[in-house]
C-alpha cells in the first residue's frame, strides 16, 4: 500500500479513491461509531461523526502509510496524531478498516483487556497509534517534534495532526502555535475541528476563540479553510494544503464541521460531545447509515 | 573505612554538558532541546557543534516536552534541558502523557534542584521532583552525586532505552568520584564499608555523608556510606544486604523528605526488613533564598545534621 514518496515535496496525493468510495466507507466508519459507542454506554459520538469525512479522506486518499507493516518510527511513511483523543471511536474504525488491526477489535472498545482504551494510547500496543492523547493540548508540539525528525532524516514525507476547537484553550497549543513558524516545521498539516461545541456548550459561549484565521496567520501558519462534512471540499483542500507545504509555513486546516455529522438528532447541539445512544436511538441512526462494508 | 579526597570543585550541570558534548559526538542520534536556559545548563557546547541537533524552544518547557516526544518518533534520542522545576512540576501532565504512558525514549535533563540553587529562591528550589518523576511508571530516575558521575550518567542514558529524569546542581561542589569510575544505572555505588549504620545518600549530599562518615569515625562509629544515583530502579539487594549488616539506617537527600530517596529506602524496609530509620531531607517546607551552604545548614541538610541523625538511629537499634 505504500506509494513511495517524491522527493518533490508538491506531490499529489496518496491513492485515487473516488469521491463516492470514499463516502461511501464513511457511512460505514459512522455506522461503527455509533455501534461502538453503544456498545460500552460511553465514549464521544459527536466530535468522532464530525470527524469521520476528515480521517476517511486522509487514510483511504491522502495519506502514504503502510497499514500491513506498522513500525513506530514510520520512516517513509506520513503520520497523523491525534490531539483531540476522545474522538477514539472514529480514529479506531478508520485504522481498524484501512488494515491495522482486525476489525473484530472494534467490539472491545473500552471494555477490559482491550487494546482501544477509552483515549488513544501505545500502551497496550495498538497498531496505528504513536502517542497517547486525551489530556488536551499536546499533540500539536508531538507533530513539530515527528516533523523536525523528519527532517533530520532526510524523510520528505508528512505529518498530519487533529486538535478540536474547544481544545485551542489550552496554553500548550500556542506555545506549539510559536514553534511551528519558528522552526519552520513546513512539511505539517495540523487541522482544527471547528465544530463550535464543546463539553460545556458552544466554543463562543465557553471561551470564544475570536478570529482564529487571524490568529493563525499571526503566529505565522499558512492558514486555509475547508468544509470539513463535504468529501469532495475535504479532498480539495487536503490537495491545497499539501501544495502549500515545503515553503518555510506550517500549514493549518481551518475545518468547518458538524458535531454528529450523519446522525440528526446528534447535530445542533452540543449534548452528544459524550454520552451514548440508547438501543431505540441506535436503531434510528442506523436508520439513517447504510451498511456500506458489512458491520463489525 | 574510605575517604575520599576532593579532586576538584565543578558543577554537576557542568558534568552534563560535557557528557552531552560527548555522547553527541558518537551518537548522531543524540538531539537536544533547552528552554531559554543554554547557558545555565551548559548545553552551549552541543550547540554549537551541533546545530541541526540542537532546538532552542524558548520559554515553553510544555511544547518543549511534546516535541521531545515527537522526536523520538523517527529514532532521535532526545534530551530536555531546563531548571528542574520546570523541567517536572511545571509540565508533569505533558511528561505523564506524552512521555512516560507513551514509552517516549526522551531523557529529562535537570539543573538547578533543590535547595542548592541558593539565592533565587523557593520559586526555583524545587524539592518534590524526585517524587514526582518515580511515580510515573517506567520512569527512571538518577541523582548522581558529583560532576565526573553527571557526566558517566548523561552518557550512560543515551543506550537507556526509555525515559529517564536526570537530576543535578548550580554550585560548585567538590569532585570525589575519579572520572574512570564504572558507573552503571541502577547499581547502588558502596563508598564505604562499615558496620554500625547504613548511610544511604544521593546527589549533593552523598559528600555530606562522606564528610559525616568521618567525623563519626572519630567517635569510634564505623559508618557504611551507599551512594544511591539510581533512585528508581533502585538497587534493593545492595541496600538489603548493607541493612542486614548494621541494623540502622540514615538517609539522605537534597529532597522533601515525603517521596524522595528516604521514602523509597523506607518502602522496601517495611516491606522486606523492617529498620530503625532516620531521615535527612527537608521536612515538610519550602525554601529560601541564601548561599547553598547556609541553606543546606538552615534547612538540616548539612554534615552535623547526618551525624545528629546517626546518632539518634543508633539509639533505636
Amino acid at each position: 500500500m505504500t506509494t513511495p514518496a517524491p522527493s518533490d515535496t508538491h506531490r499529489s496525493t496518496a491513492k485515487s479513491t473516488s469521491v463516492e468510495e470514499l463516502k461511501s466507507i464513511a457511512g460505514q466508519v459512522r455506522r461503527d461509531i455509533v455501534r461502538m459507542v453503544h456498545g460500552c454506554q460511553s465514549g464521544h459520538p459527536g466530535g468522532s461523526l464530525g470527524c469521520t469525512d476528515f480521517l476517511v479522506a486522509l487514510y483511504f486518499h491522502v495519506m502514504r502509510h503502510d497499514p500491513e507493516n506498522f513500525s513506530m518510527d514510520g520512516i517513509g511513511e506520513d503520520l497523523f496524531f491525534l490531539s483531540n483523543g476522545h474522538i477514539s471511536p472514529v480514529f479506531y474504525s478508520v485504522l481498524a478498516r484501512s488494515g491495522y488491526f482486525p476489525l473484530e477489535e472494534l467490539k472491545t472498545f473500552r471494555k477490559i483487556d482491550s487494546r482501544l482504551q477509552g483515549h488513544p494510547t501505545t500502551h497496550e500496543g495498538l497498531p496505528g497509534v504513536r502517542m497517547a492523547s486525551g489530556s488536551l493540548g499536546q499533540g500539536l508540539s508531538v507533530g513539530i517534534g515527528a516533523a523536525l525528525a523528519k527532517k533530520l532524516n532526510g524523510d520528505p514525507s508528512l505529518v498530519f495532526t487533529l486538535h478540536g476547537d474547544g481544545e485551542l484553550q489550552e496554553g500548550q497549543i500556542w506555545e506549539a502555535a510559536l514553534a511551528g513558524p519558528g522552526k519552520k516545521v513546513d512539511n505539517l498539516i495540523a487541522t482544527v475541528d471547528w465544530n463550535g461545541r464543546q463539553i460545556d456548550g458552544d466554543v463562543d459561549d465557553v471561551m470564544p476563540l475570536g478570529d482564529l484565521n487571524a490568529k493563525w496567520k499571526a503566529f505565522g501558519w499558512d492558514v486555509l479553510e475547508m468544509k470539513g462534512n463535504d468529501m469532495a471540499a475535504v479532498l480539495a483542500g487536503f490537495e491545497e494544503a499539501i501544495s502549500r507545504t515545503g515553503k518555510g509555513k506550517p500549514v493549518m486546516i481551518l475545518m468547518r464541521t458538524e458535531m454528529g455529522a450523519g446522525v440528526d438528532f446528534m447535530m445542533g447541539t452540543h449534548e452528544w460531545h459524550g454520552i451514548a445512544p440508547n438501543d431505540a436511538q441506535l436503531a434510528d441512526a442506523l436508520k439513517q447509515l447504510p451498511e456500506t462494508l458489512g458491520d463489525y | 573505612m574510605t575517604t575520599y579526597p576532593v579532586l576538584d570543585k565543578k558543577d554537576t550541570r557542568s558534568g552534563f554538558g560535557e557528557g552531552l558534548l560527548e555522547i553527541g559526538k558518537t551518537d548522531d542520534r543524540v538531539v537536544a532541546l533547552c528552554a531559554d536556559l543554554t547557558g545555565s545548563l551548559k548545553m552551549g557546547d552541543f550547540a554549537k557543534a551541533f546545530p541541526d541537533r540542537f532546538f532552542q524552544v524558548g520559554v515553553a518547557e510544555a511544547n518543549m516536552m511534546g516535541m521531545a516526544a515527537g522526536l523520538t518518533i523517527g529514532g532521535k534520542i532526545p534530551y530536555t534541558g531546563t531548571f528542574a522545576n520546570f523541567s517536572t512540576g511545571r509540565v508533569y501532565d505533558q511528561i505523564r502523557q506524552s512521555i512516560a504512558y507513551s514509552g517516549k525514549n526522551v531523557k529529562i535533563c535537570a539543573s538547578h534542584a533543590g535547595l542548592t540553587l541558593g539565592e533565587d529562591g523557593a520559586t526555583h528550589q524545587i524539592l518534590e521532583d524526585i517524587g514526582l518523576m518515580k511515580m510515573l511508571p517506567g520512569m527512571t530516575v538518577i541523582v548522581p552525586c558529583d560532576h565526573n558521575q553527571t557526566k558517566q550518567a548523561t552518557i550512560a542514558i543515551a543506550d537507556h532505552e526509555g525515559p529517564v529524569y536526570l537530576r543535578f546542581g548550580r554550585p560548585k561542589w567538590p569532585v570525589f568520584i575519579a572520572s574512570d569510575t564504572p558507573f552503571e544505572i541502577g547499581k547502588a555505588q558502596l563508598l564505604s564499608e562499615g558496620t554500625d549504620v547504613s548511610i544511604f545518600a544521593c546527589g549533593h549530599l552523598v559528600w555530606k555523608a562522606l564528610q559525616a562518615m568521618e567525623e563519626l569515625q572519630k567517635q569510634g562509629i564505623s559508618a557504611e556510606v551507599i551512594n544511591i544515583h539510581t533512585i528508581k530502579p533502585l538497587d534493593e539487594e545492595a541496600v538489603l544486604t548493607s541493612v542486614r549488616k548494621t541494623g540502622c539506617v540514615v538517609t539522605c537527600e537534597e529532597h522533601q523528605r515525603h517521596g524522595g530517596l528516604g521514602d523509597s529506602i523506607a518502602q522496601l524496609l517495611a516491606r522486606e526488613l523492617p529498620t530503625p530509620m532516620e531521615y535527612v531531607a527537608v521536612n515538610d517546607s519550602f525554601g529560601e533564598s541564601g548561599t547553598p551552604e547556609q541553606l543546606l545548614a538552615k534547612y538540616g541538610l548539612d554534615t552535623p545534621d547526618v551525624v545528629a541523625a546517626t546518632k539518634r538511629v543508633l539509639k533505636r537499634k
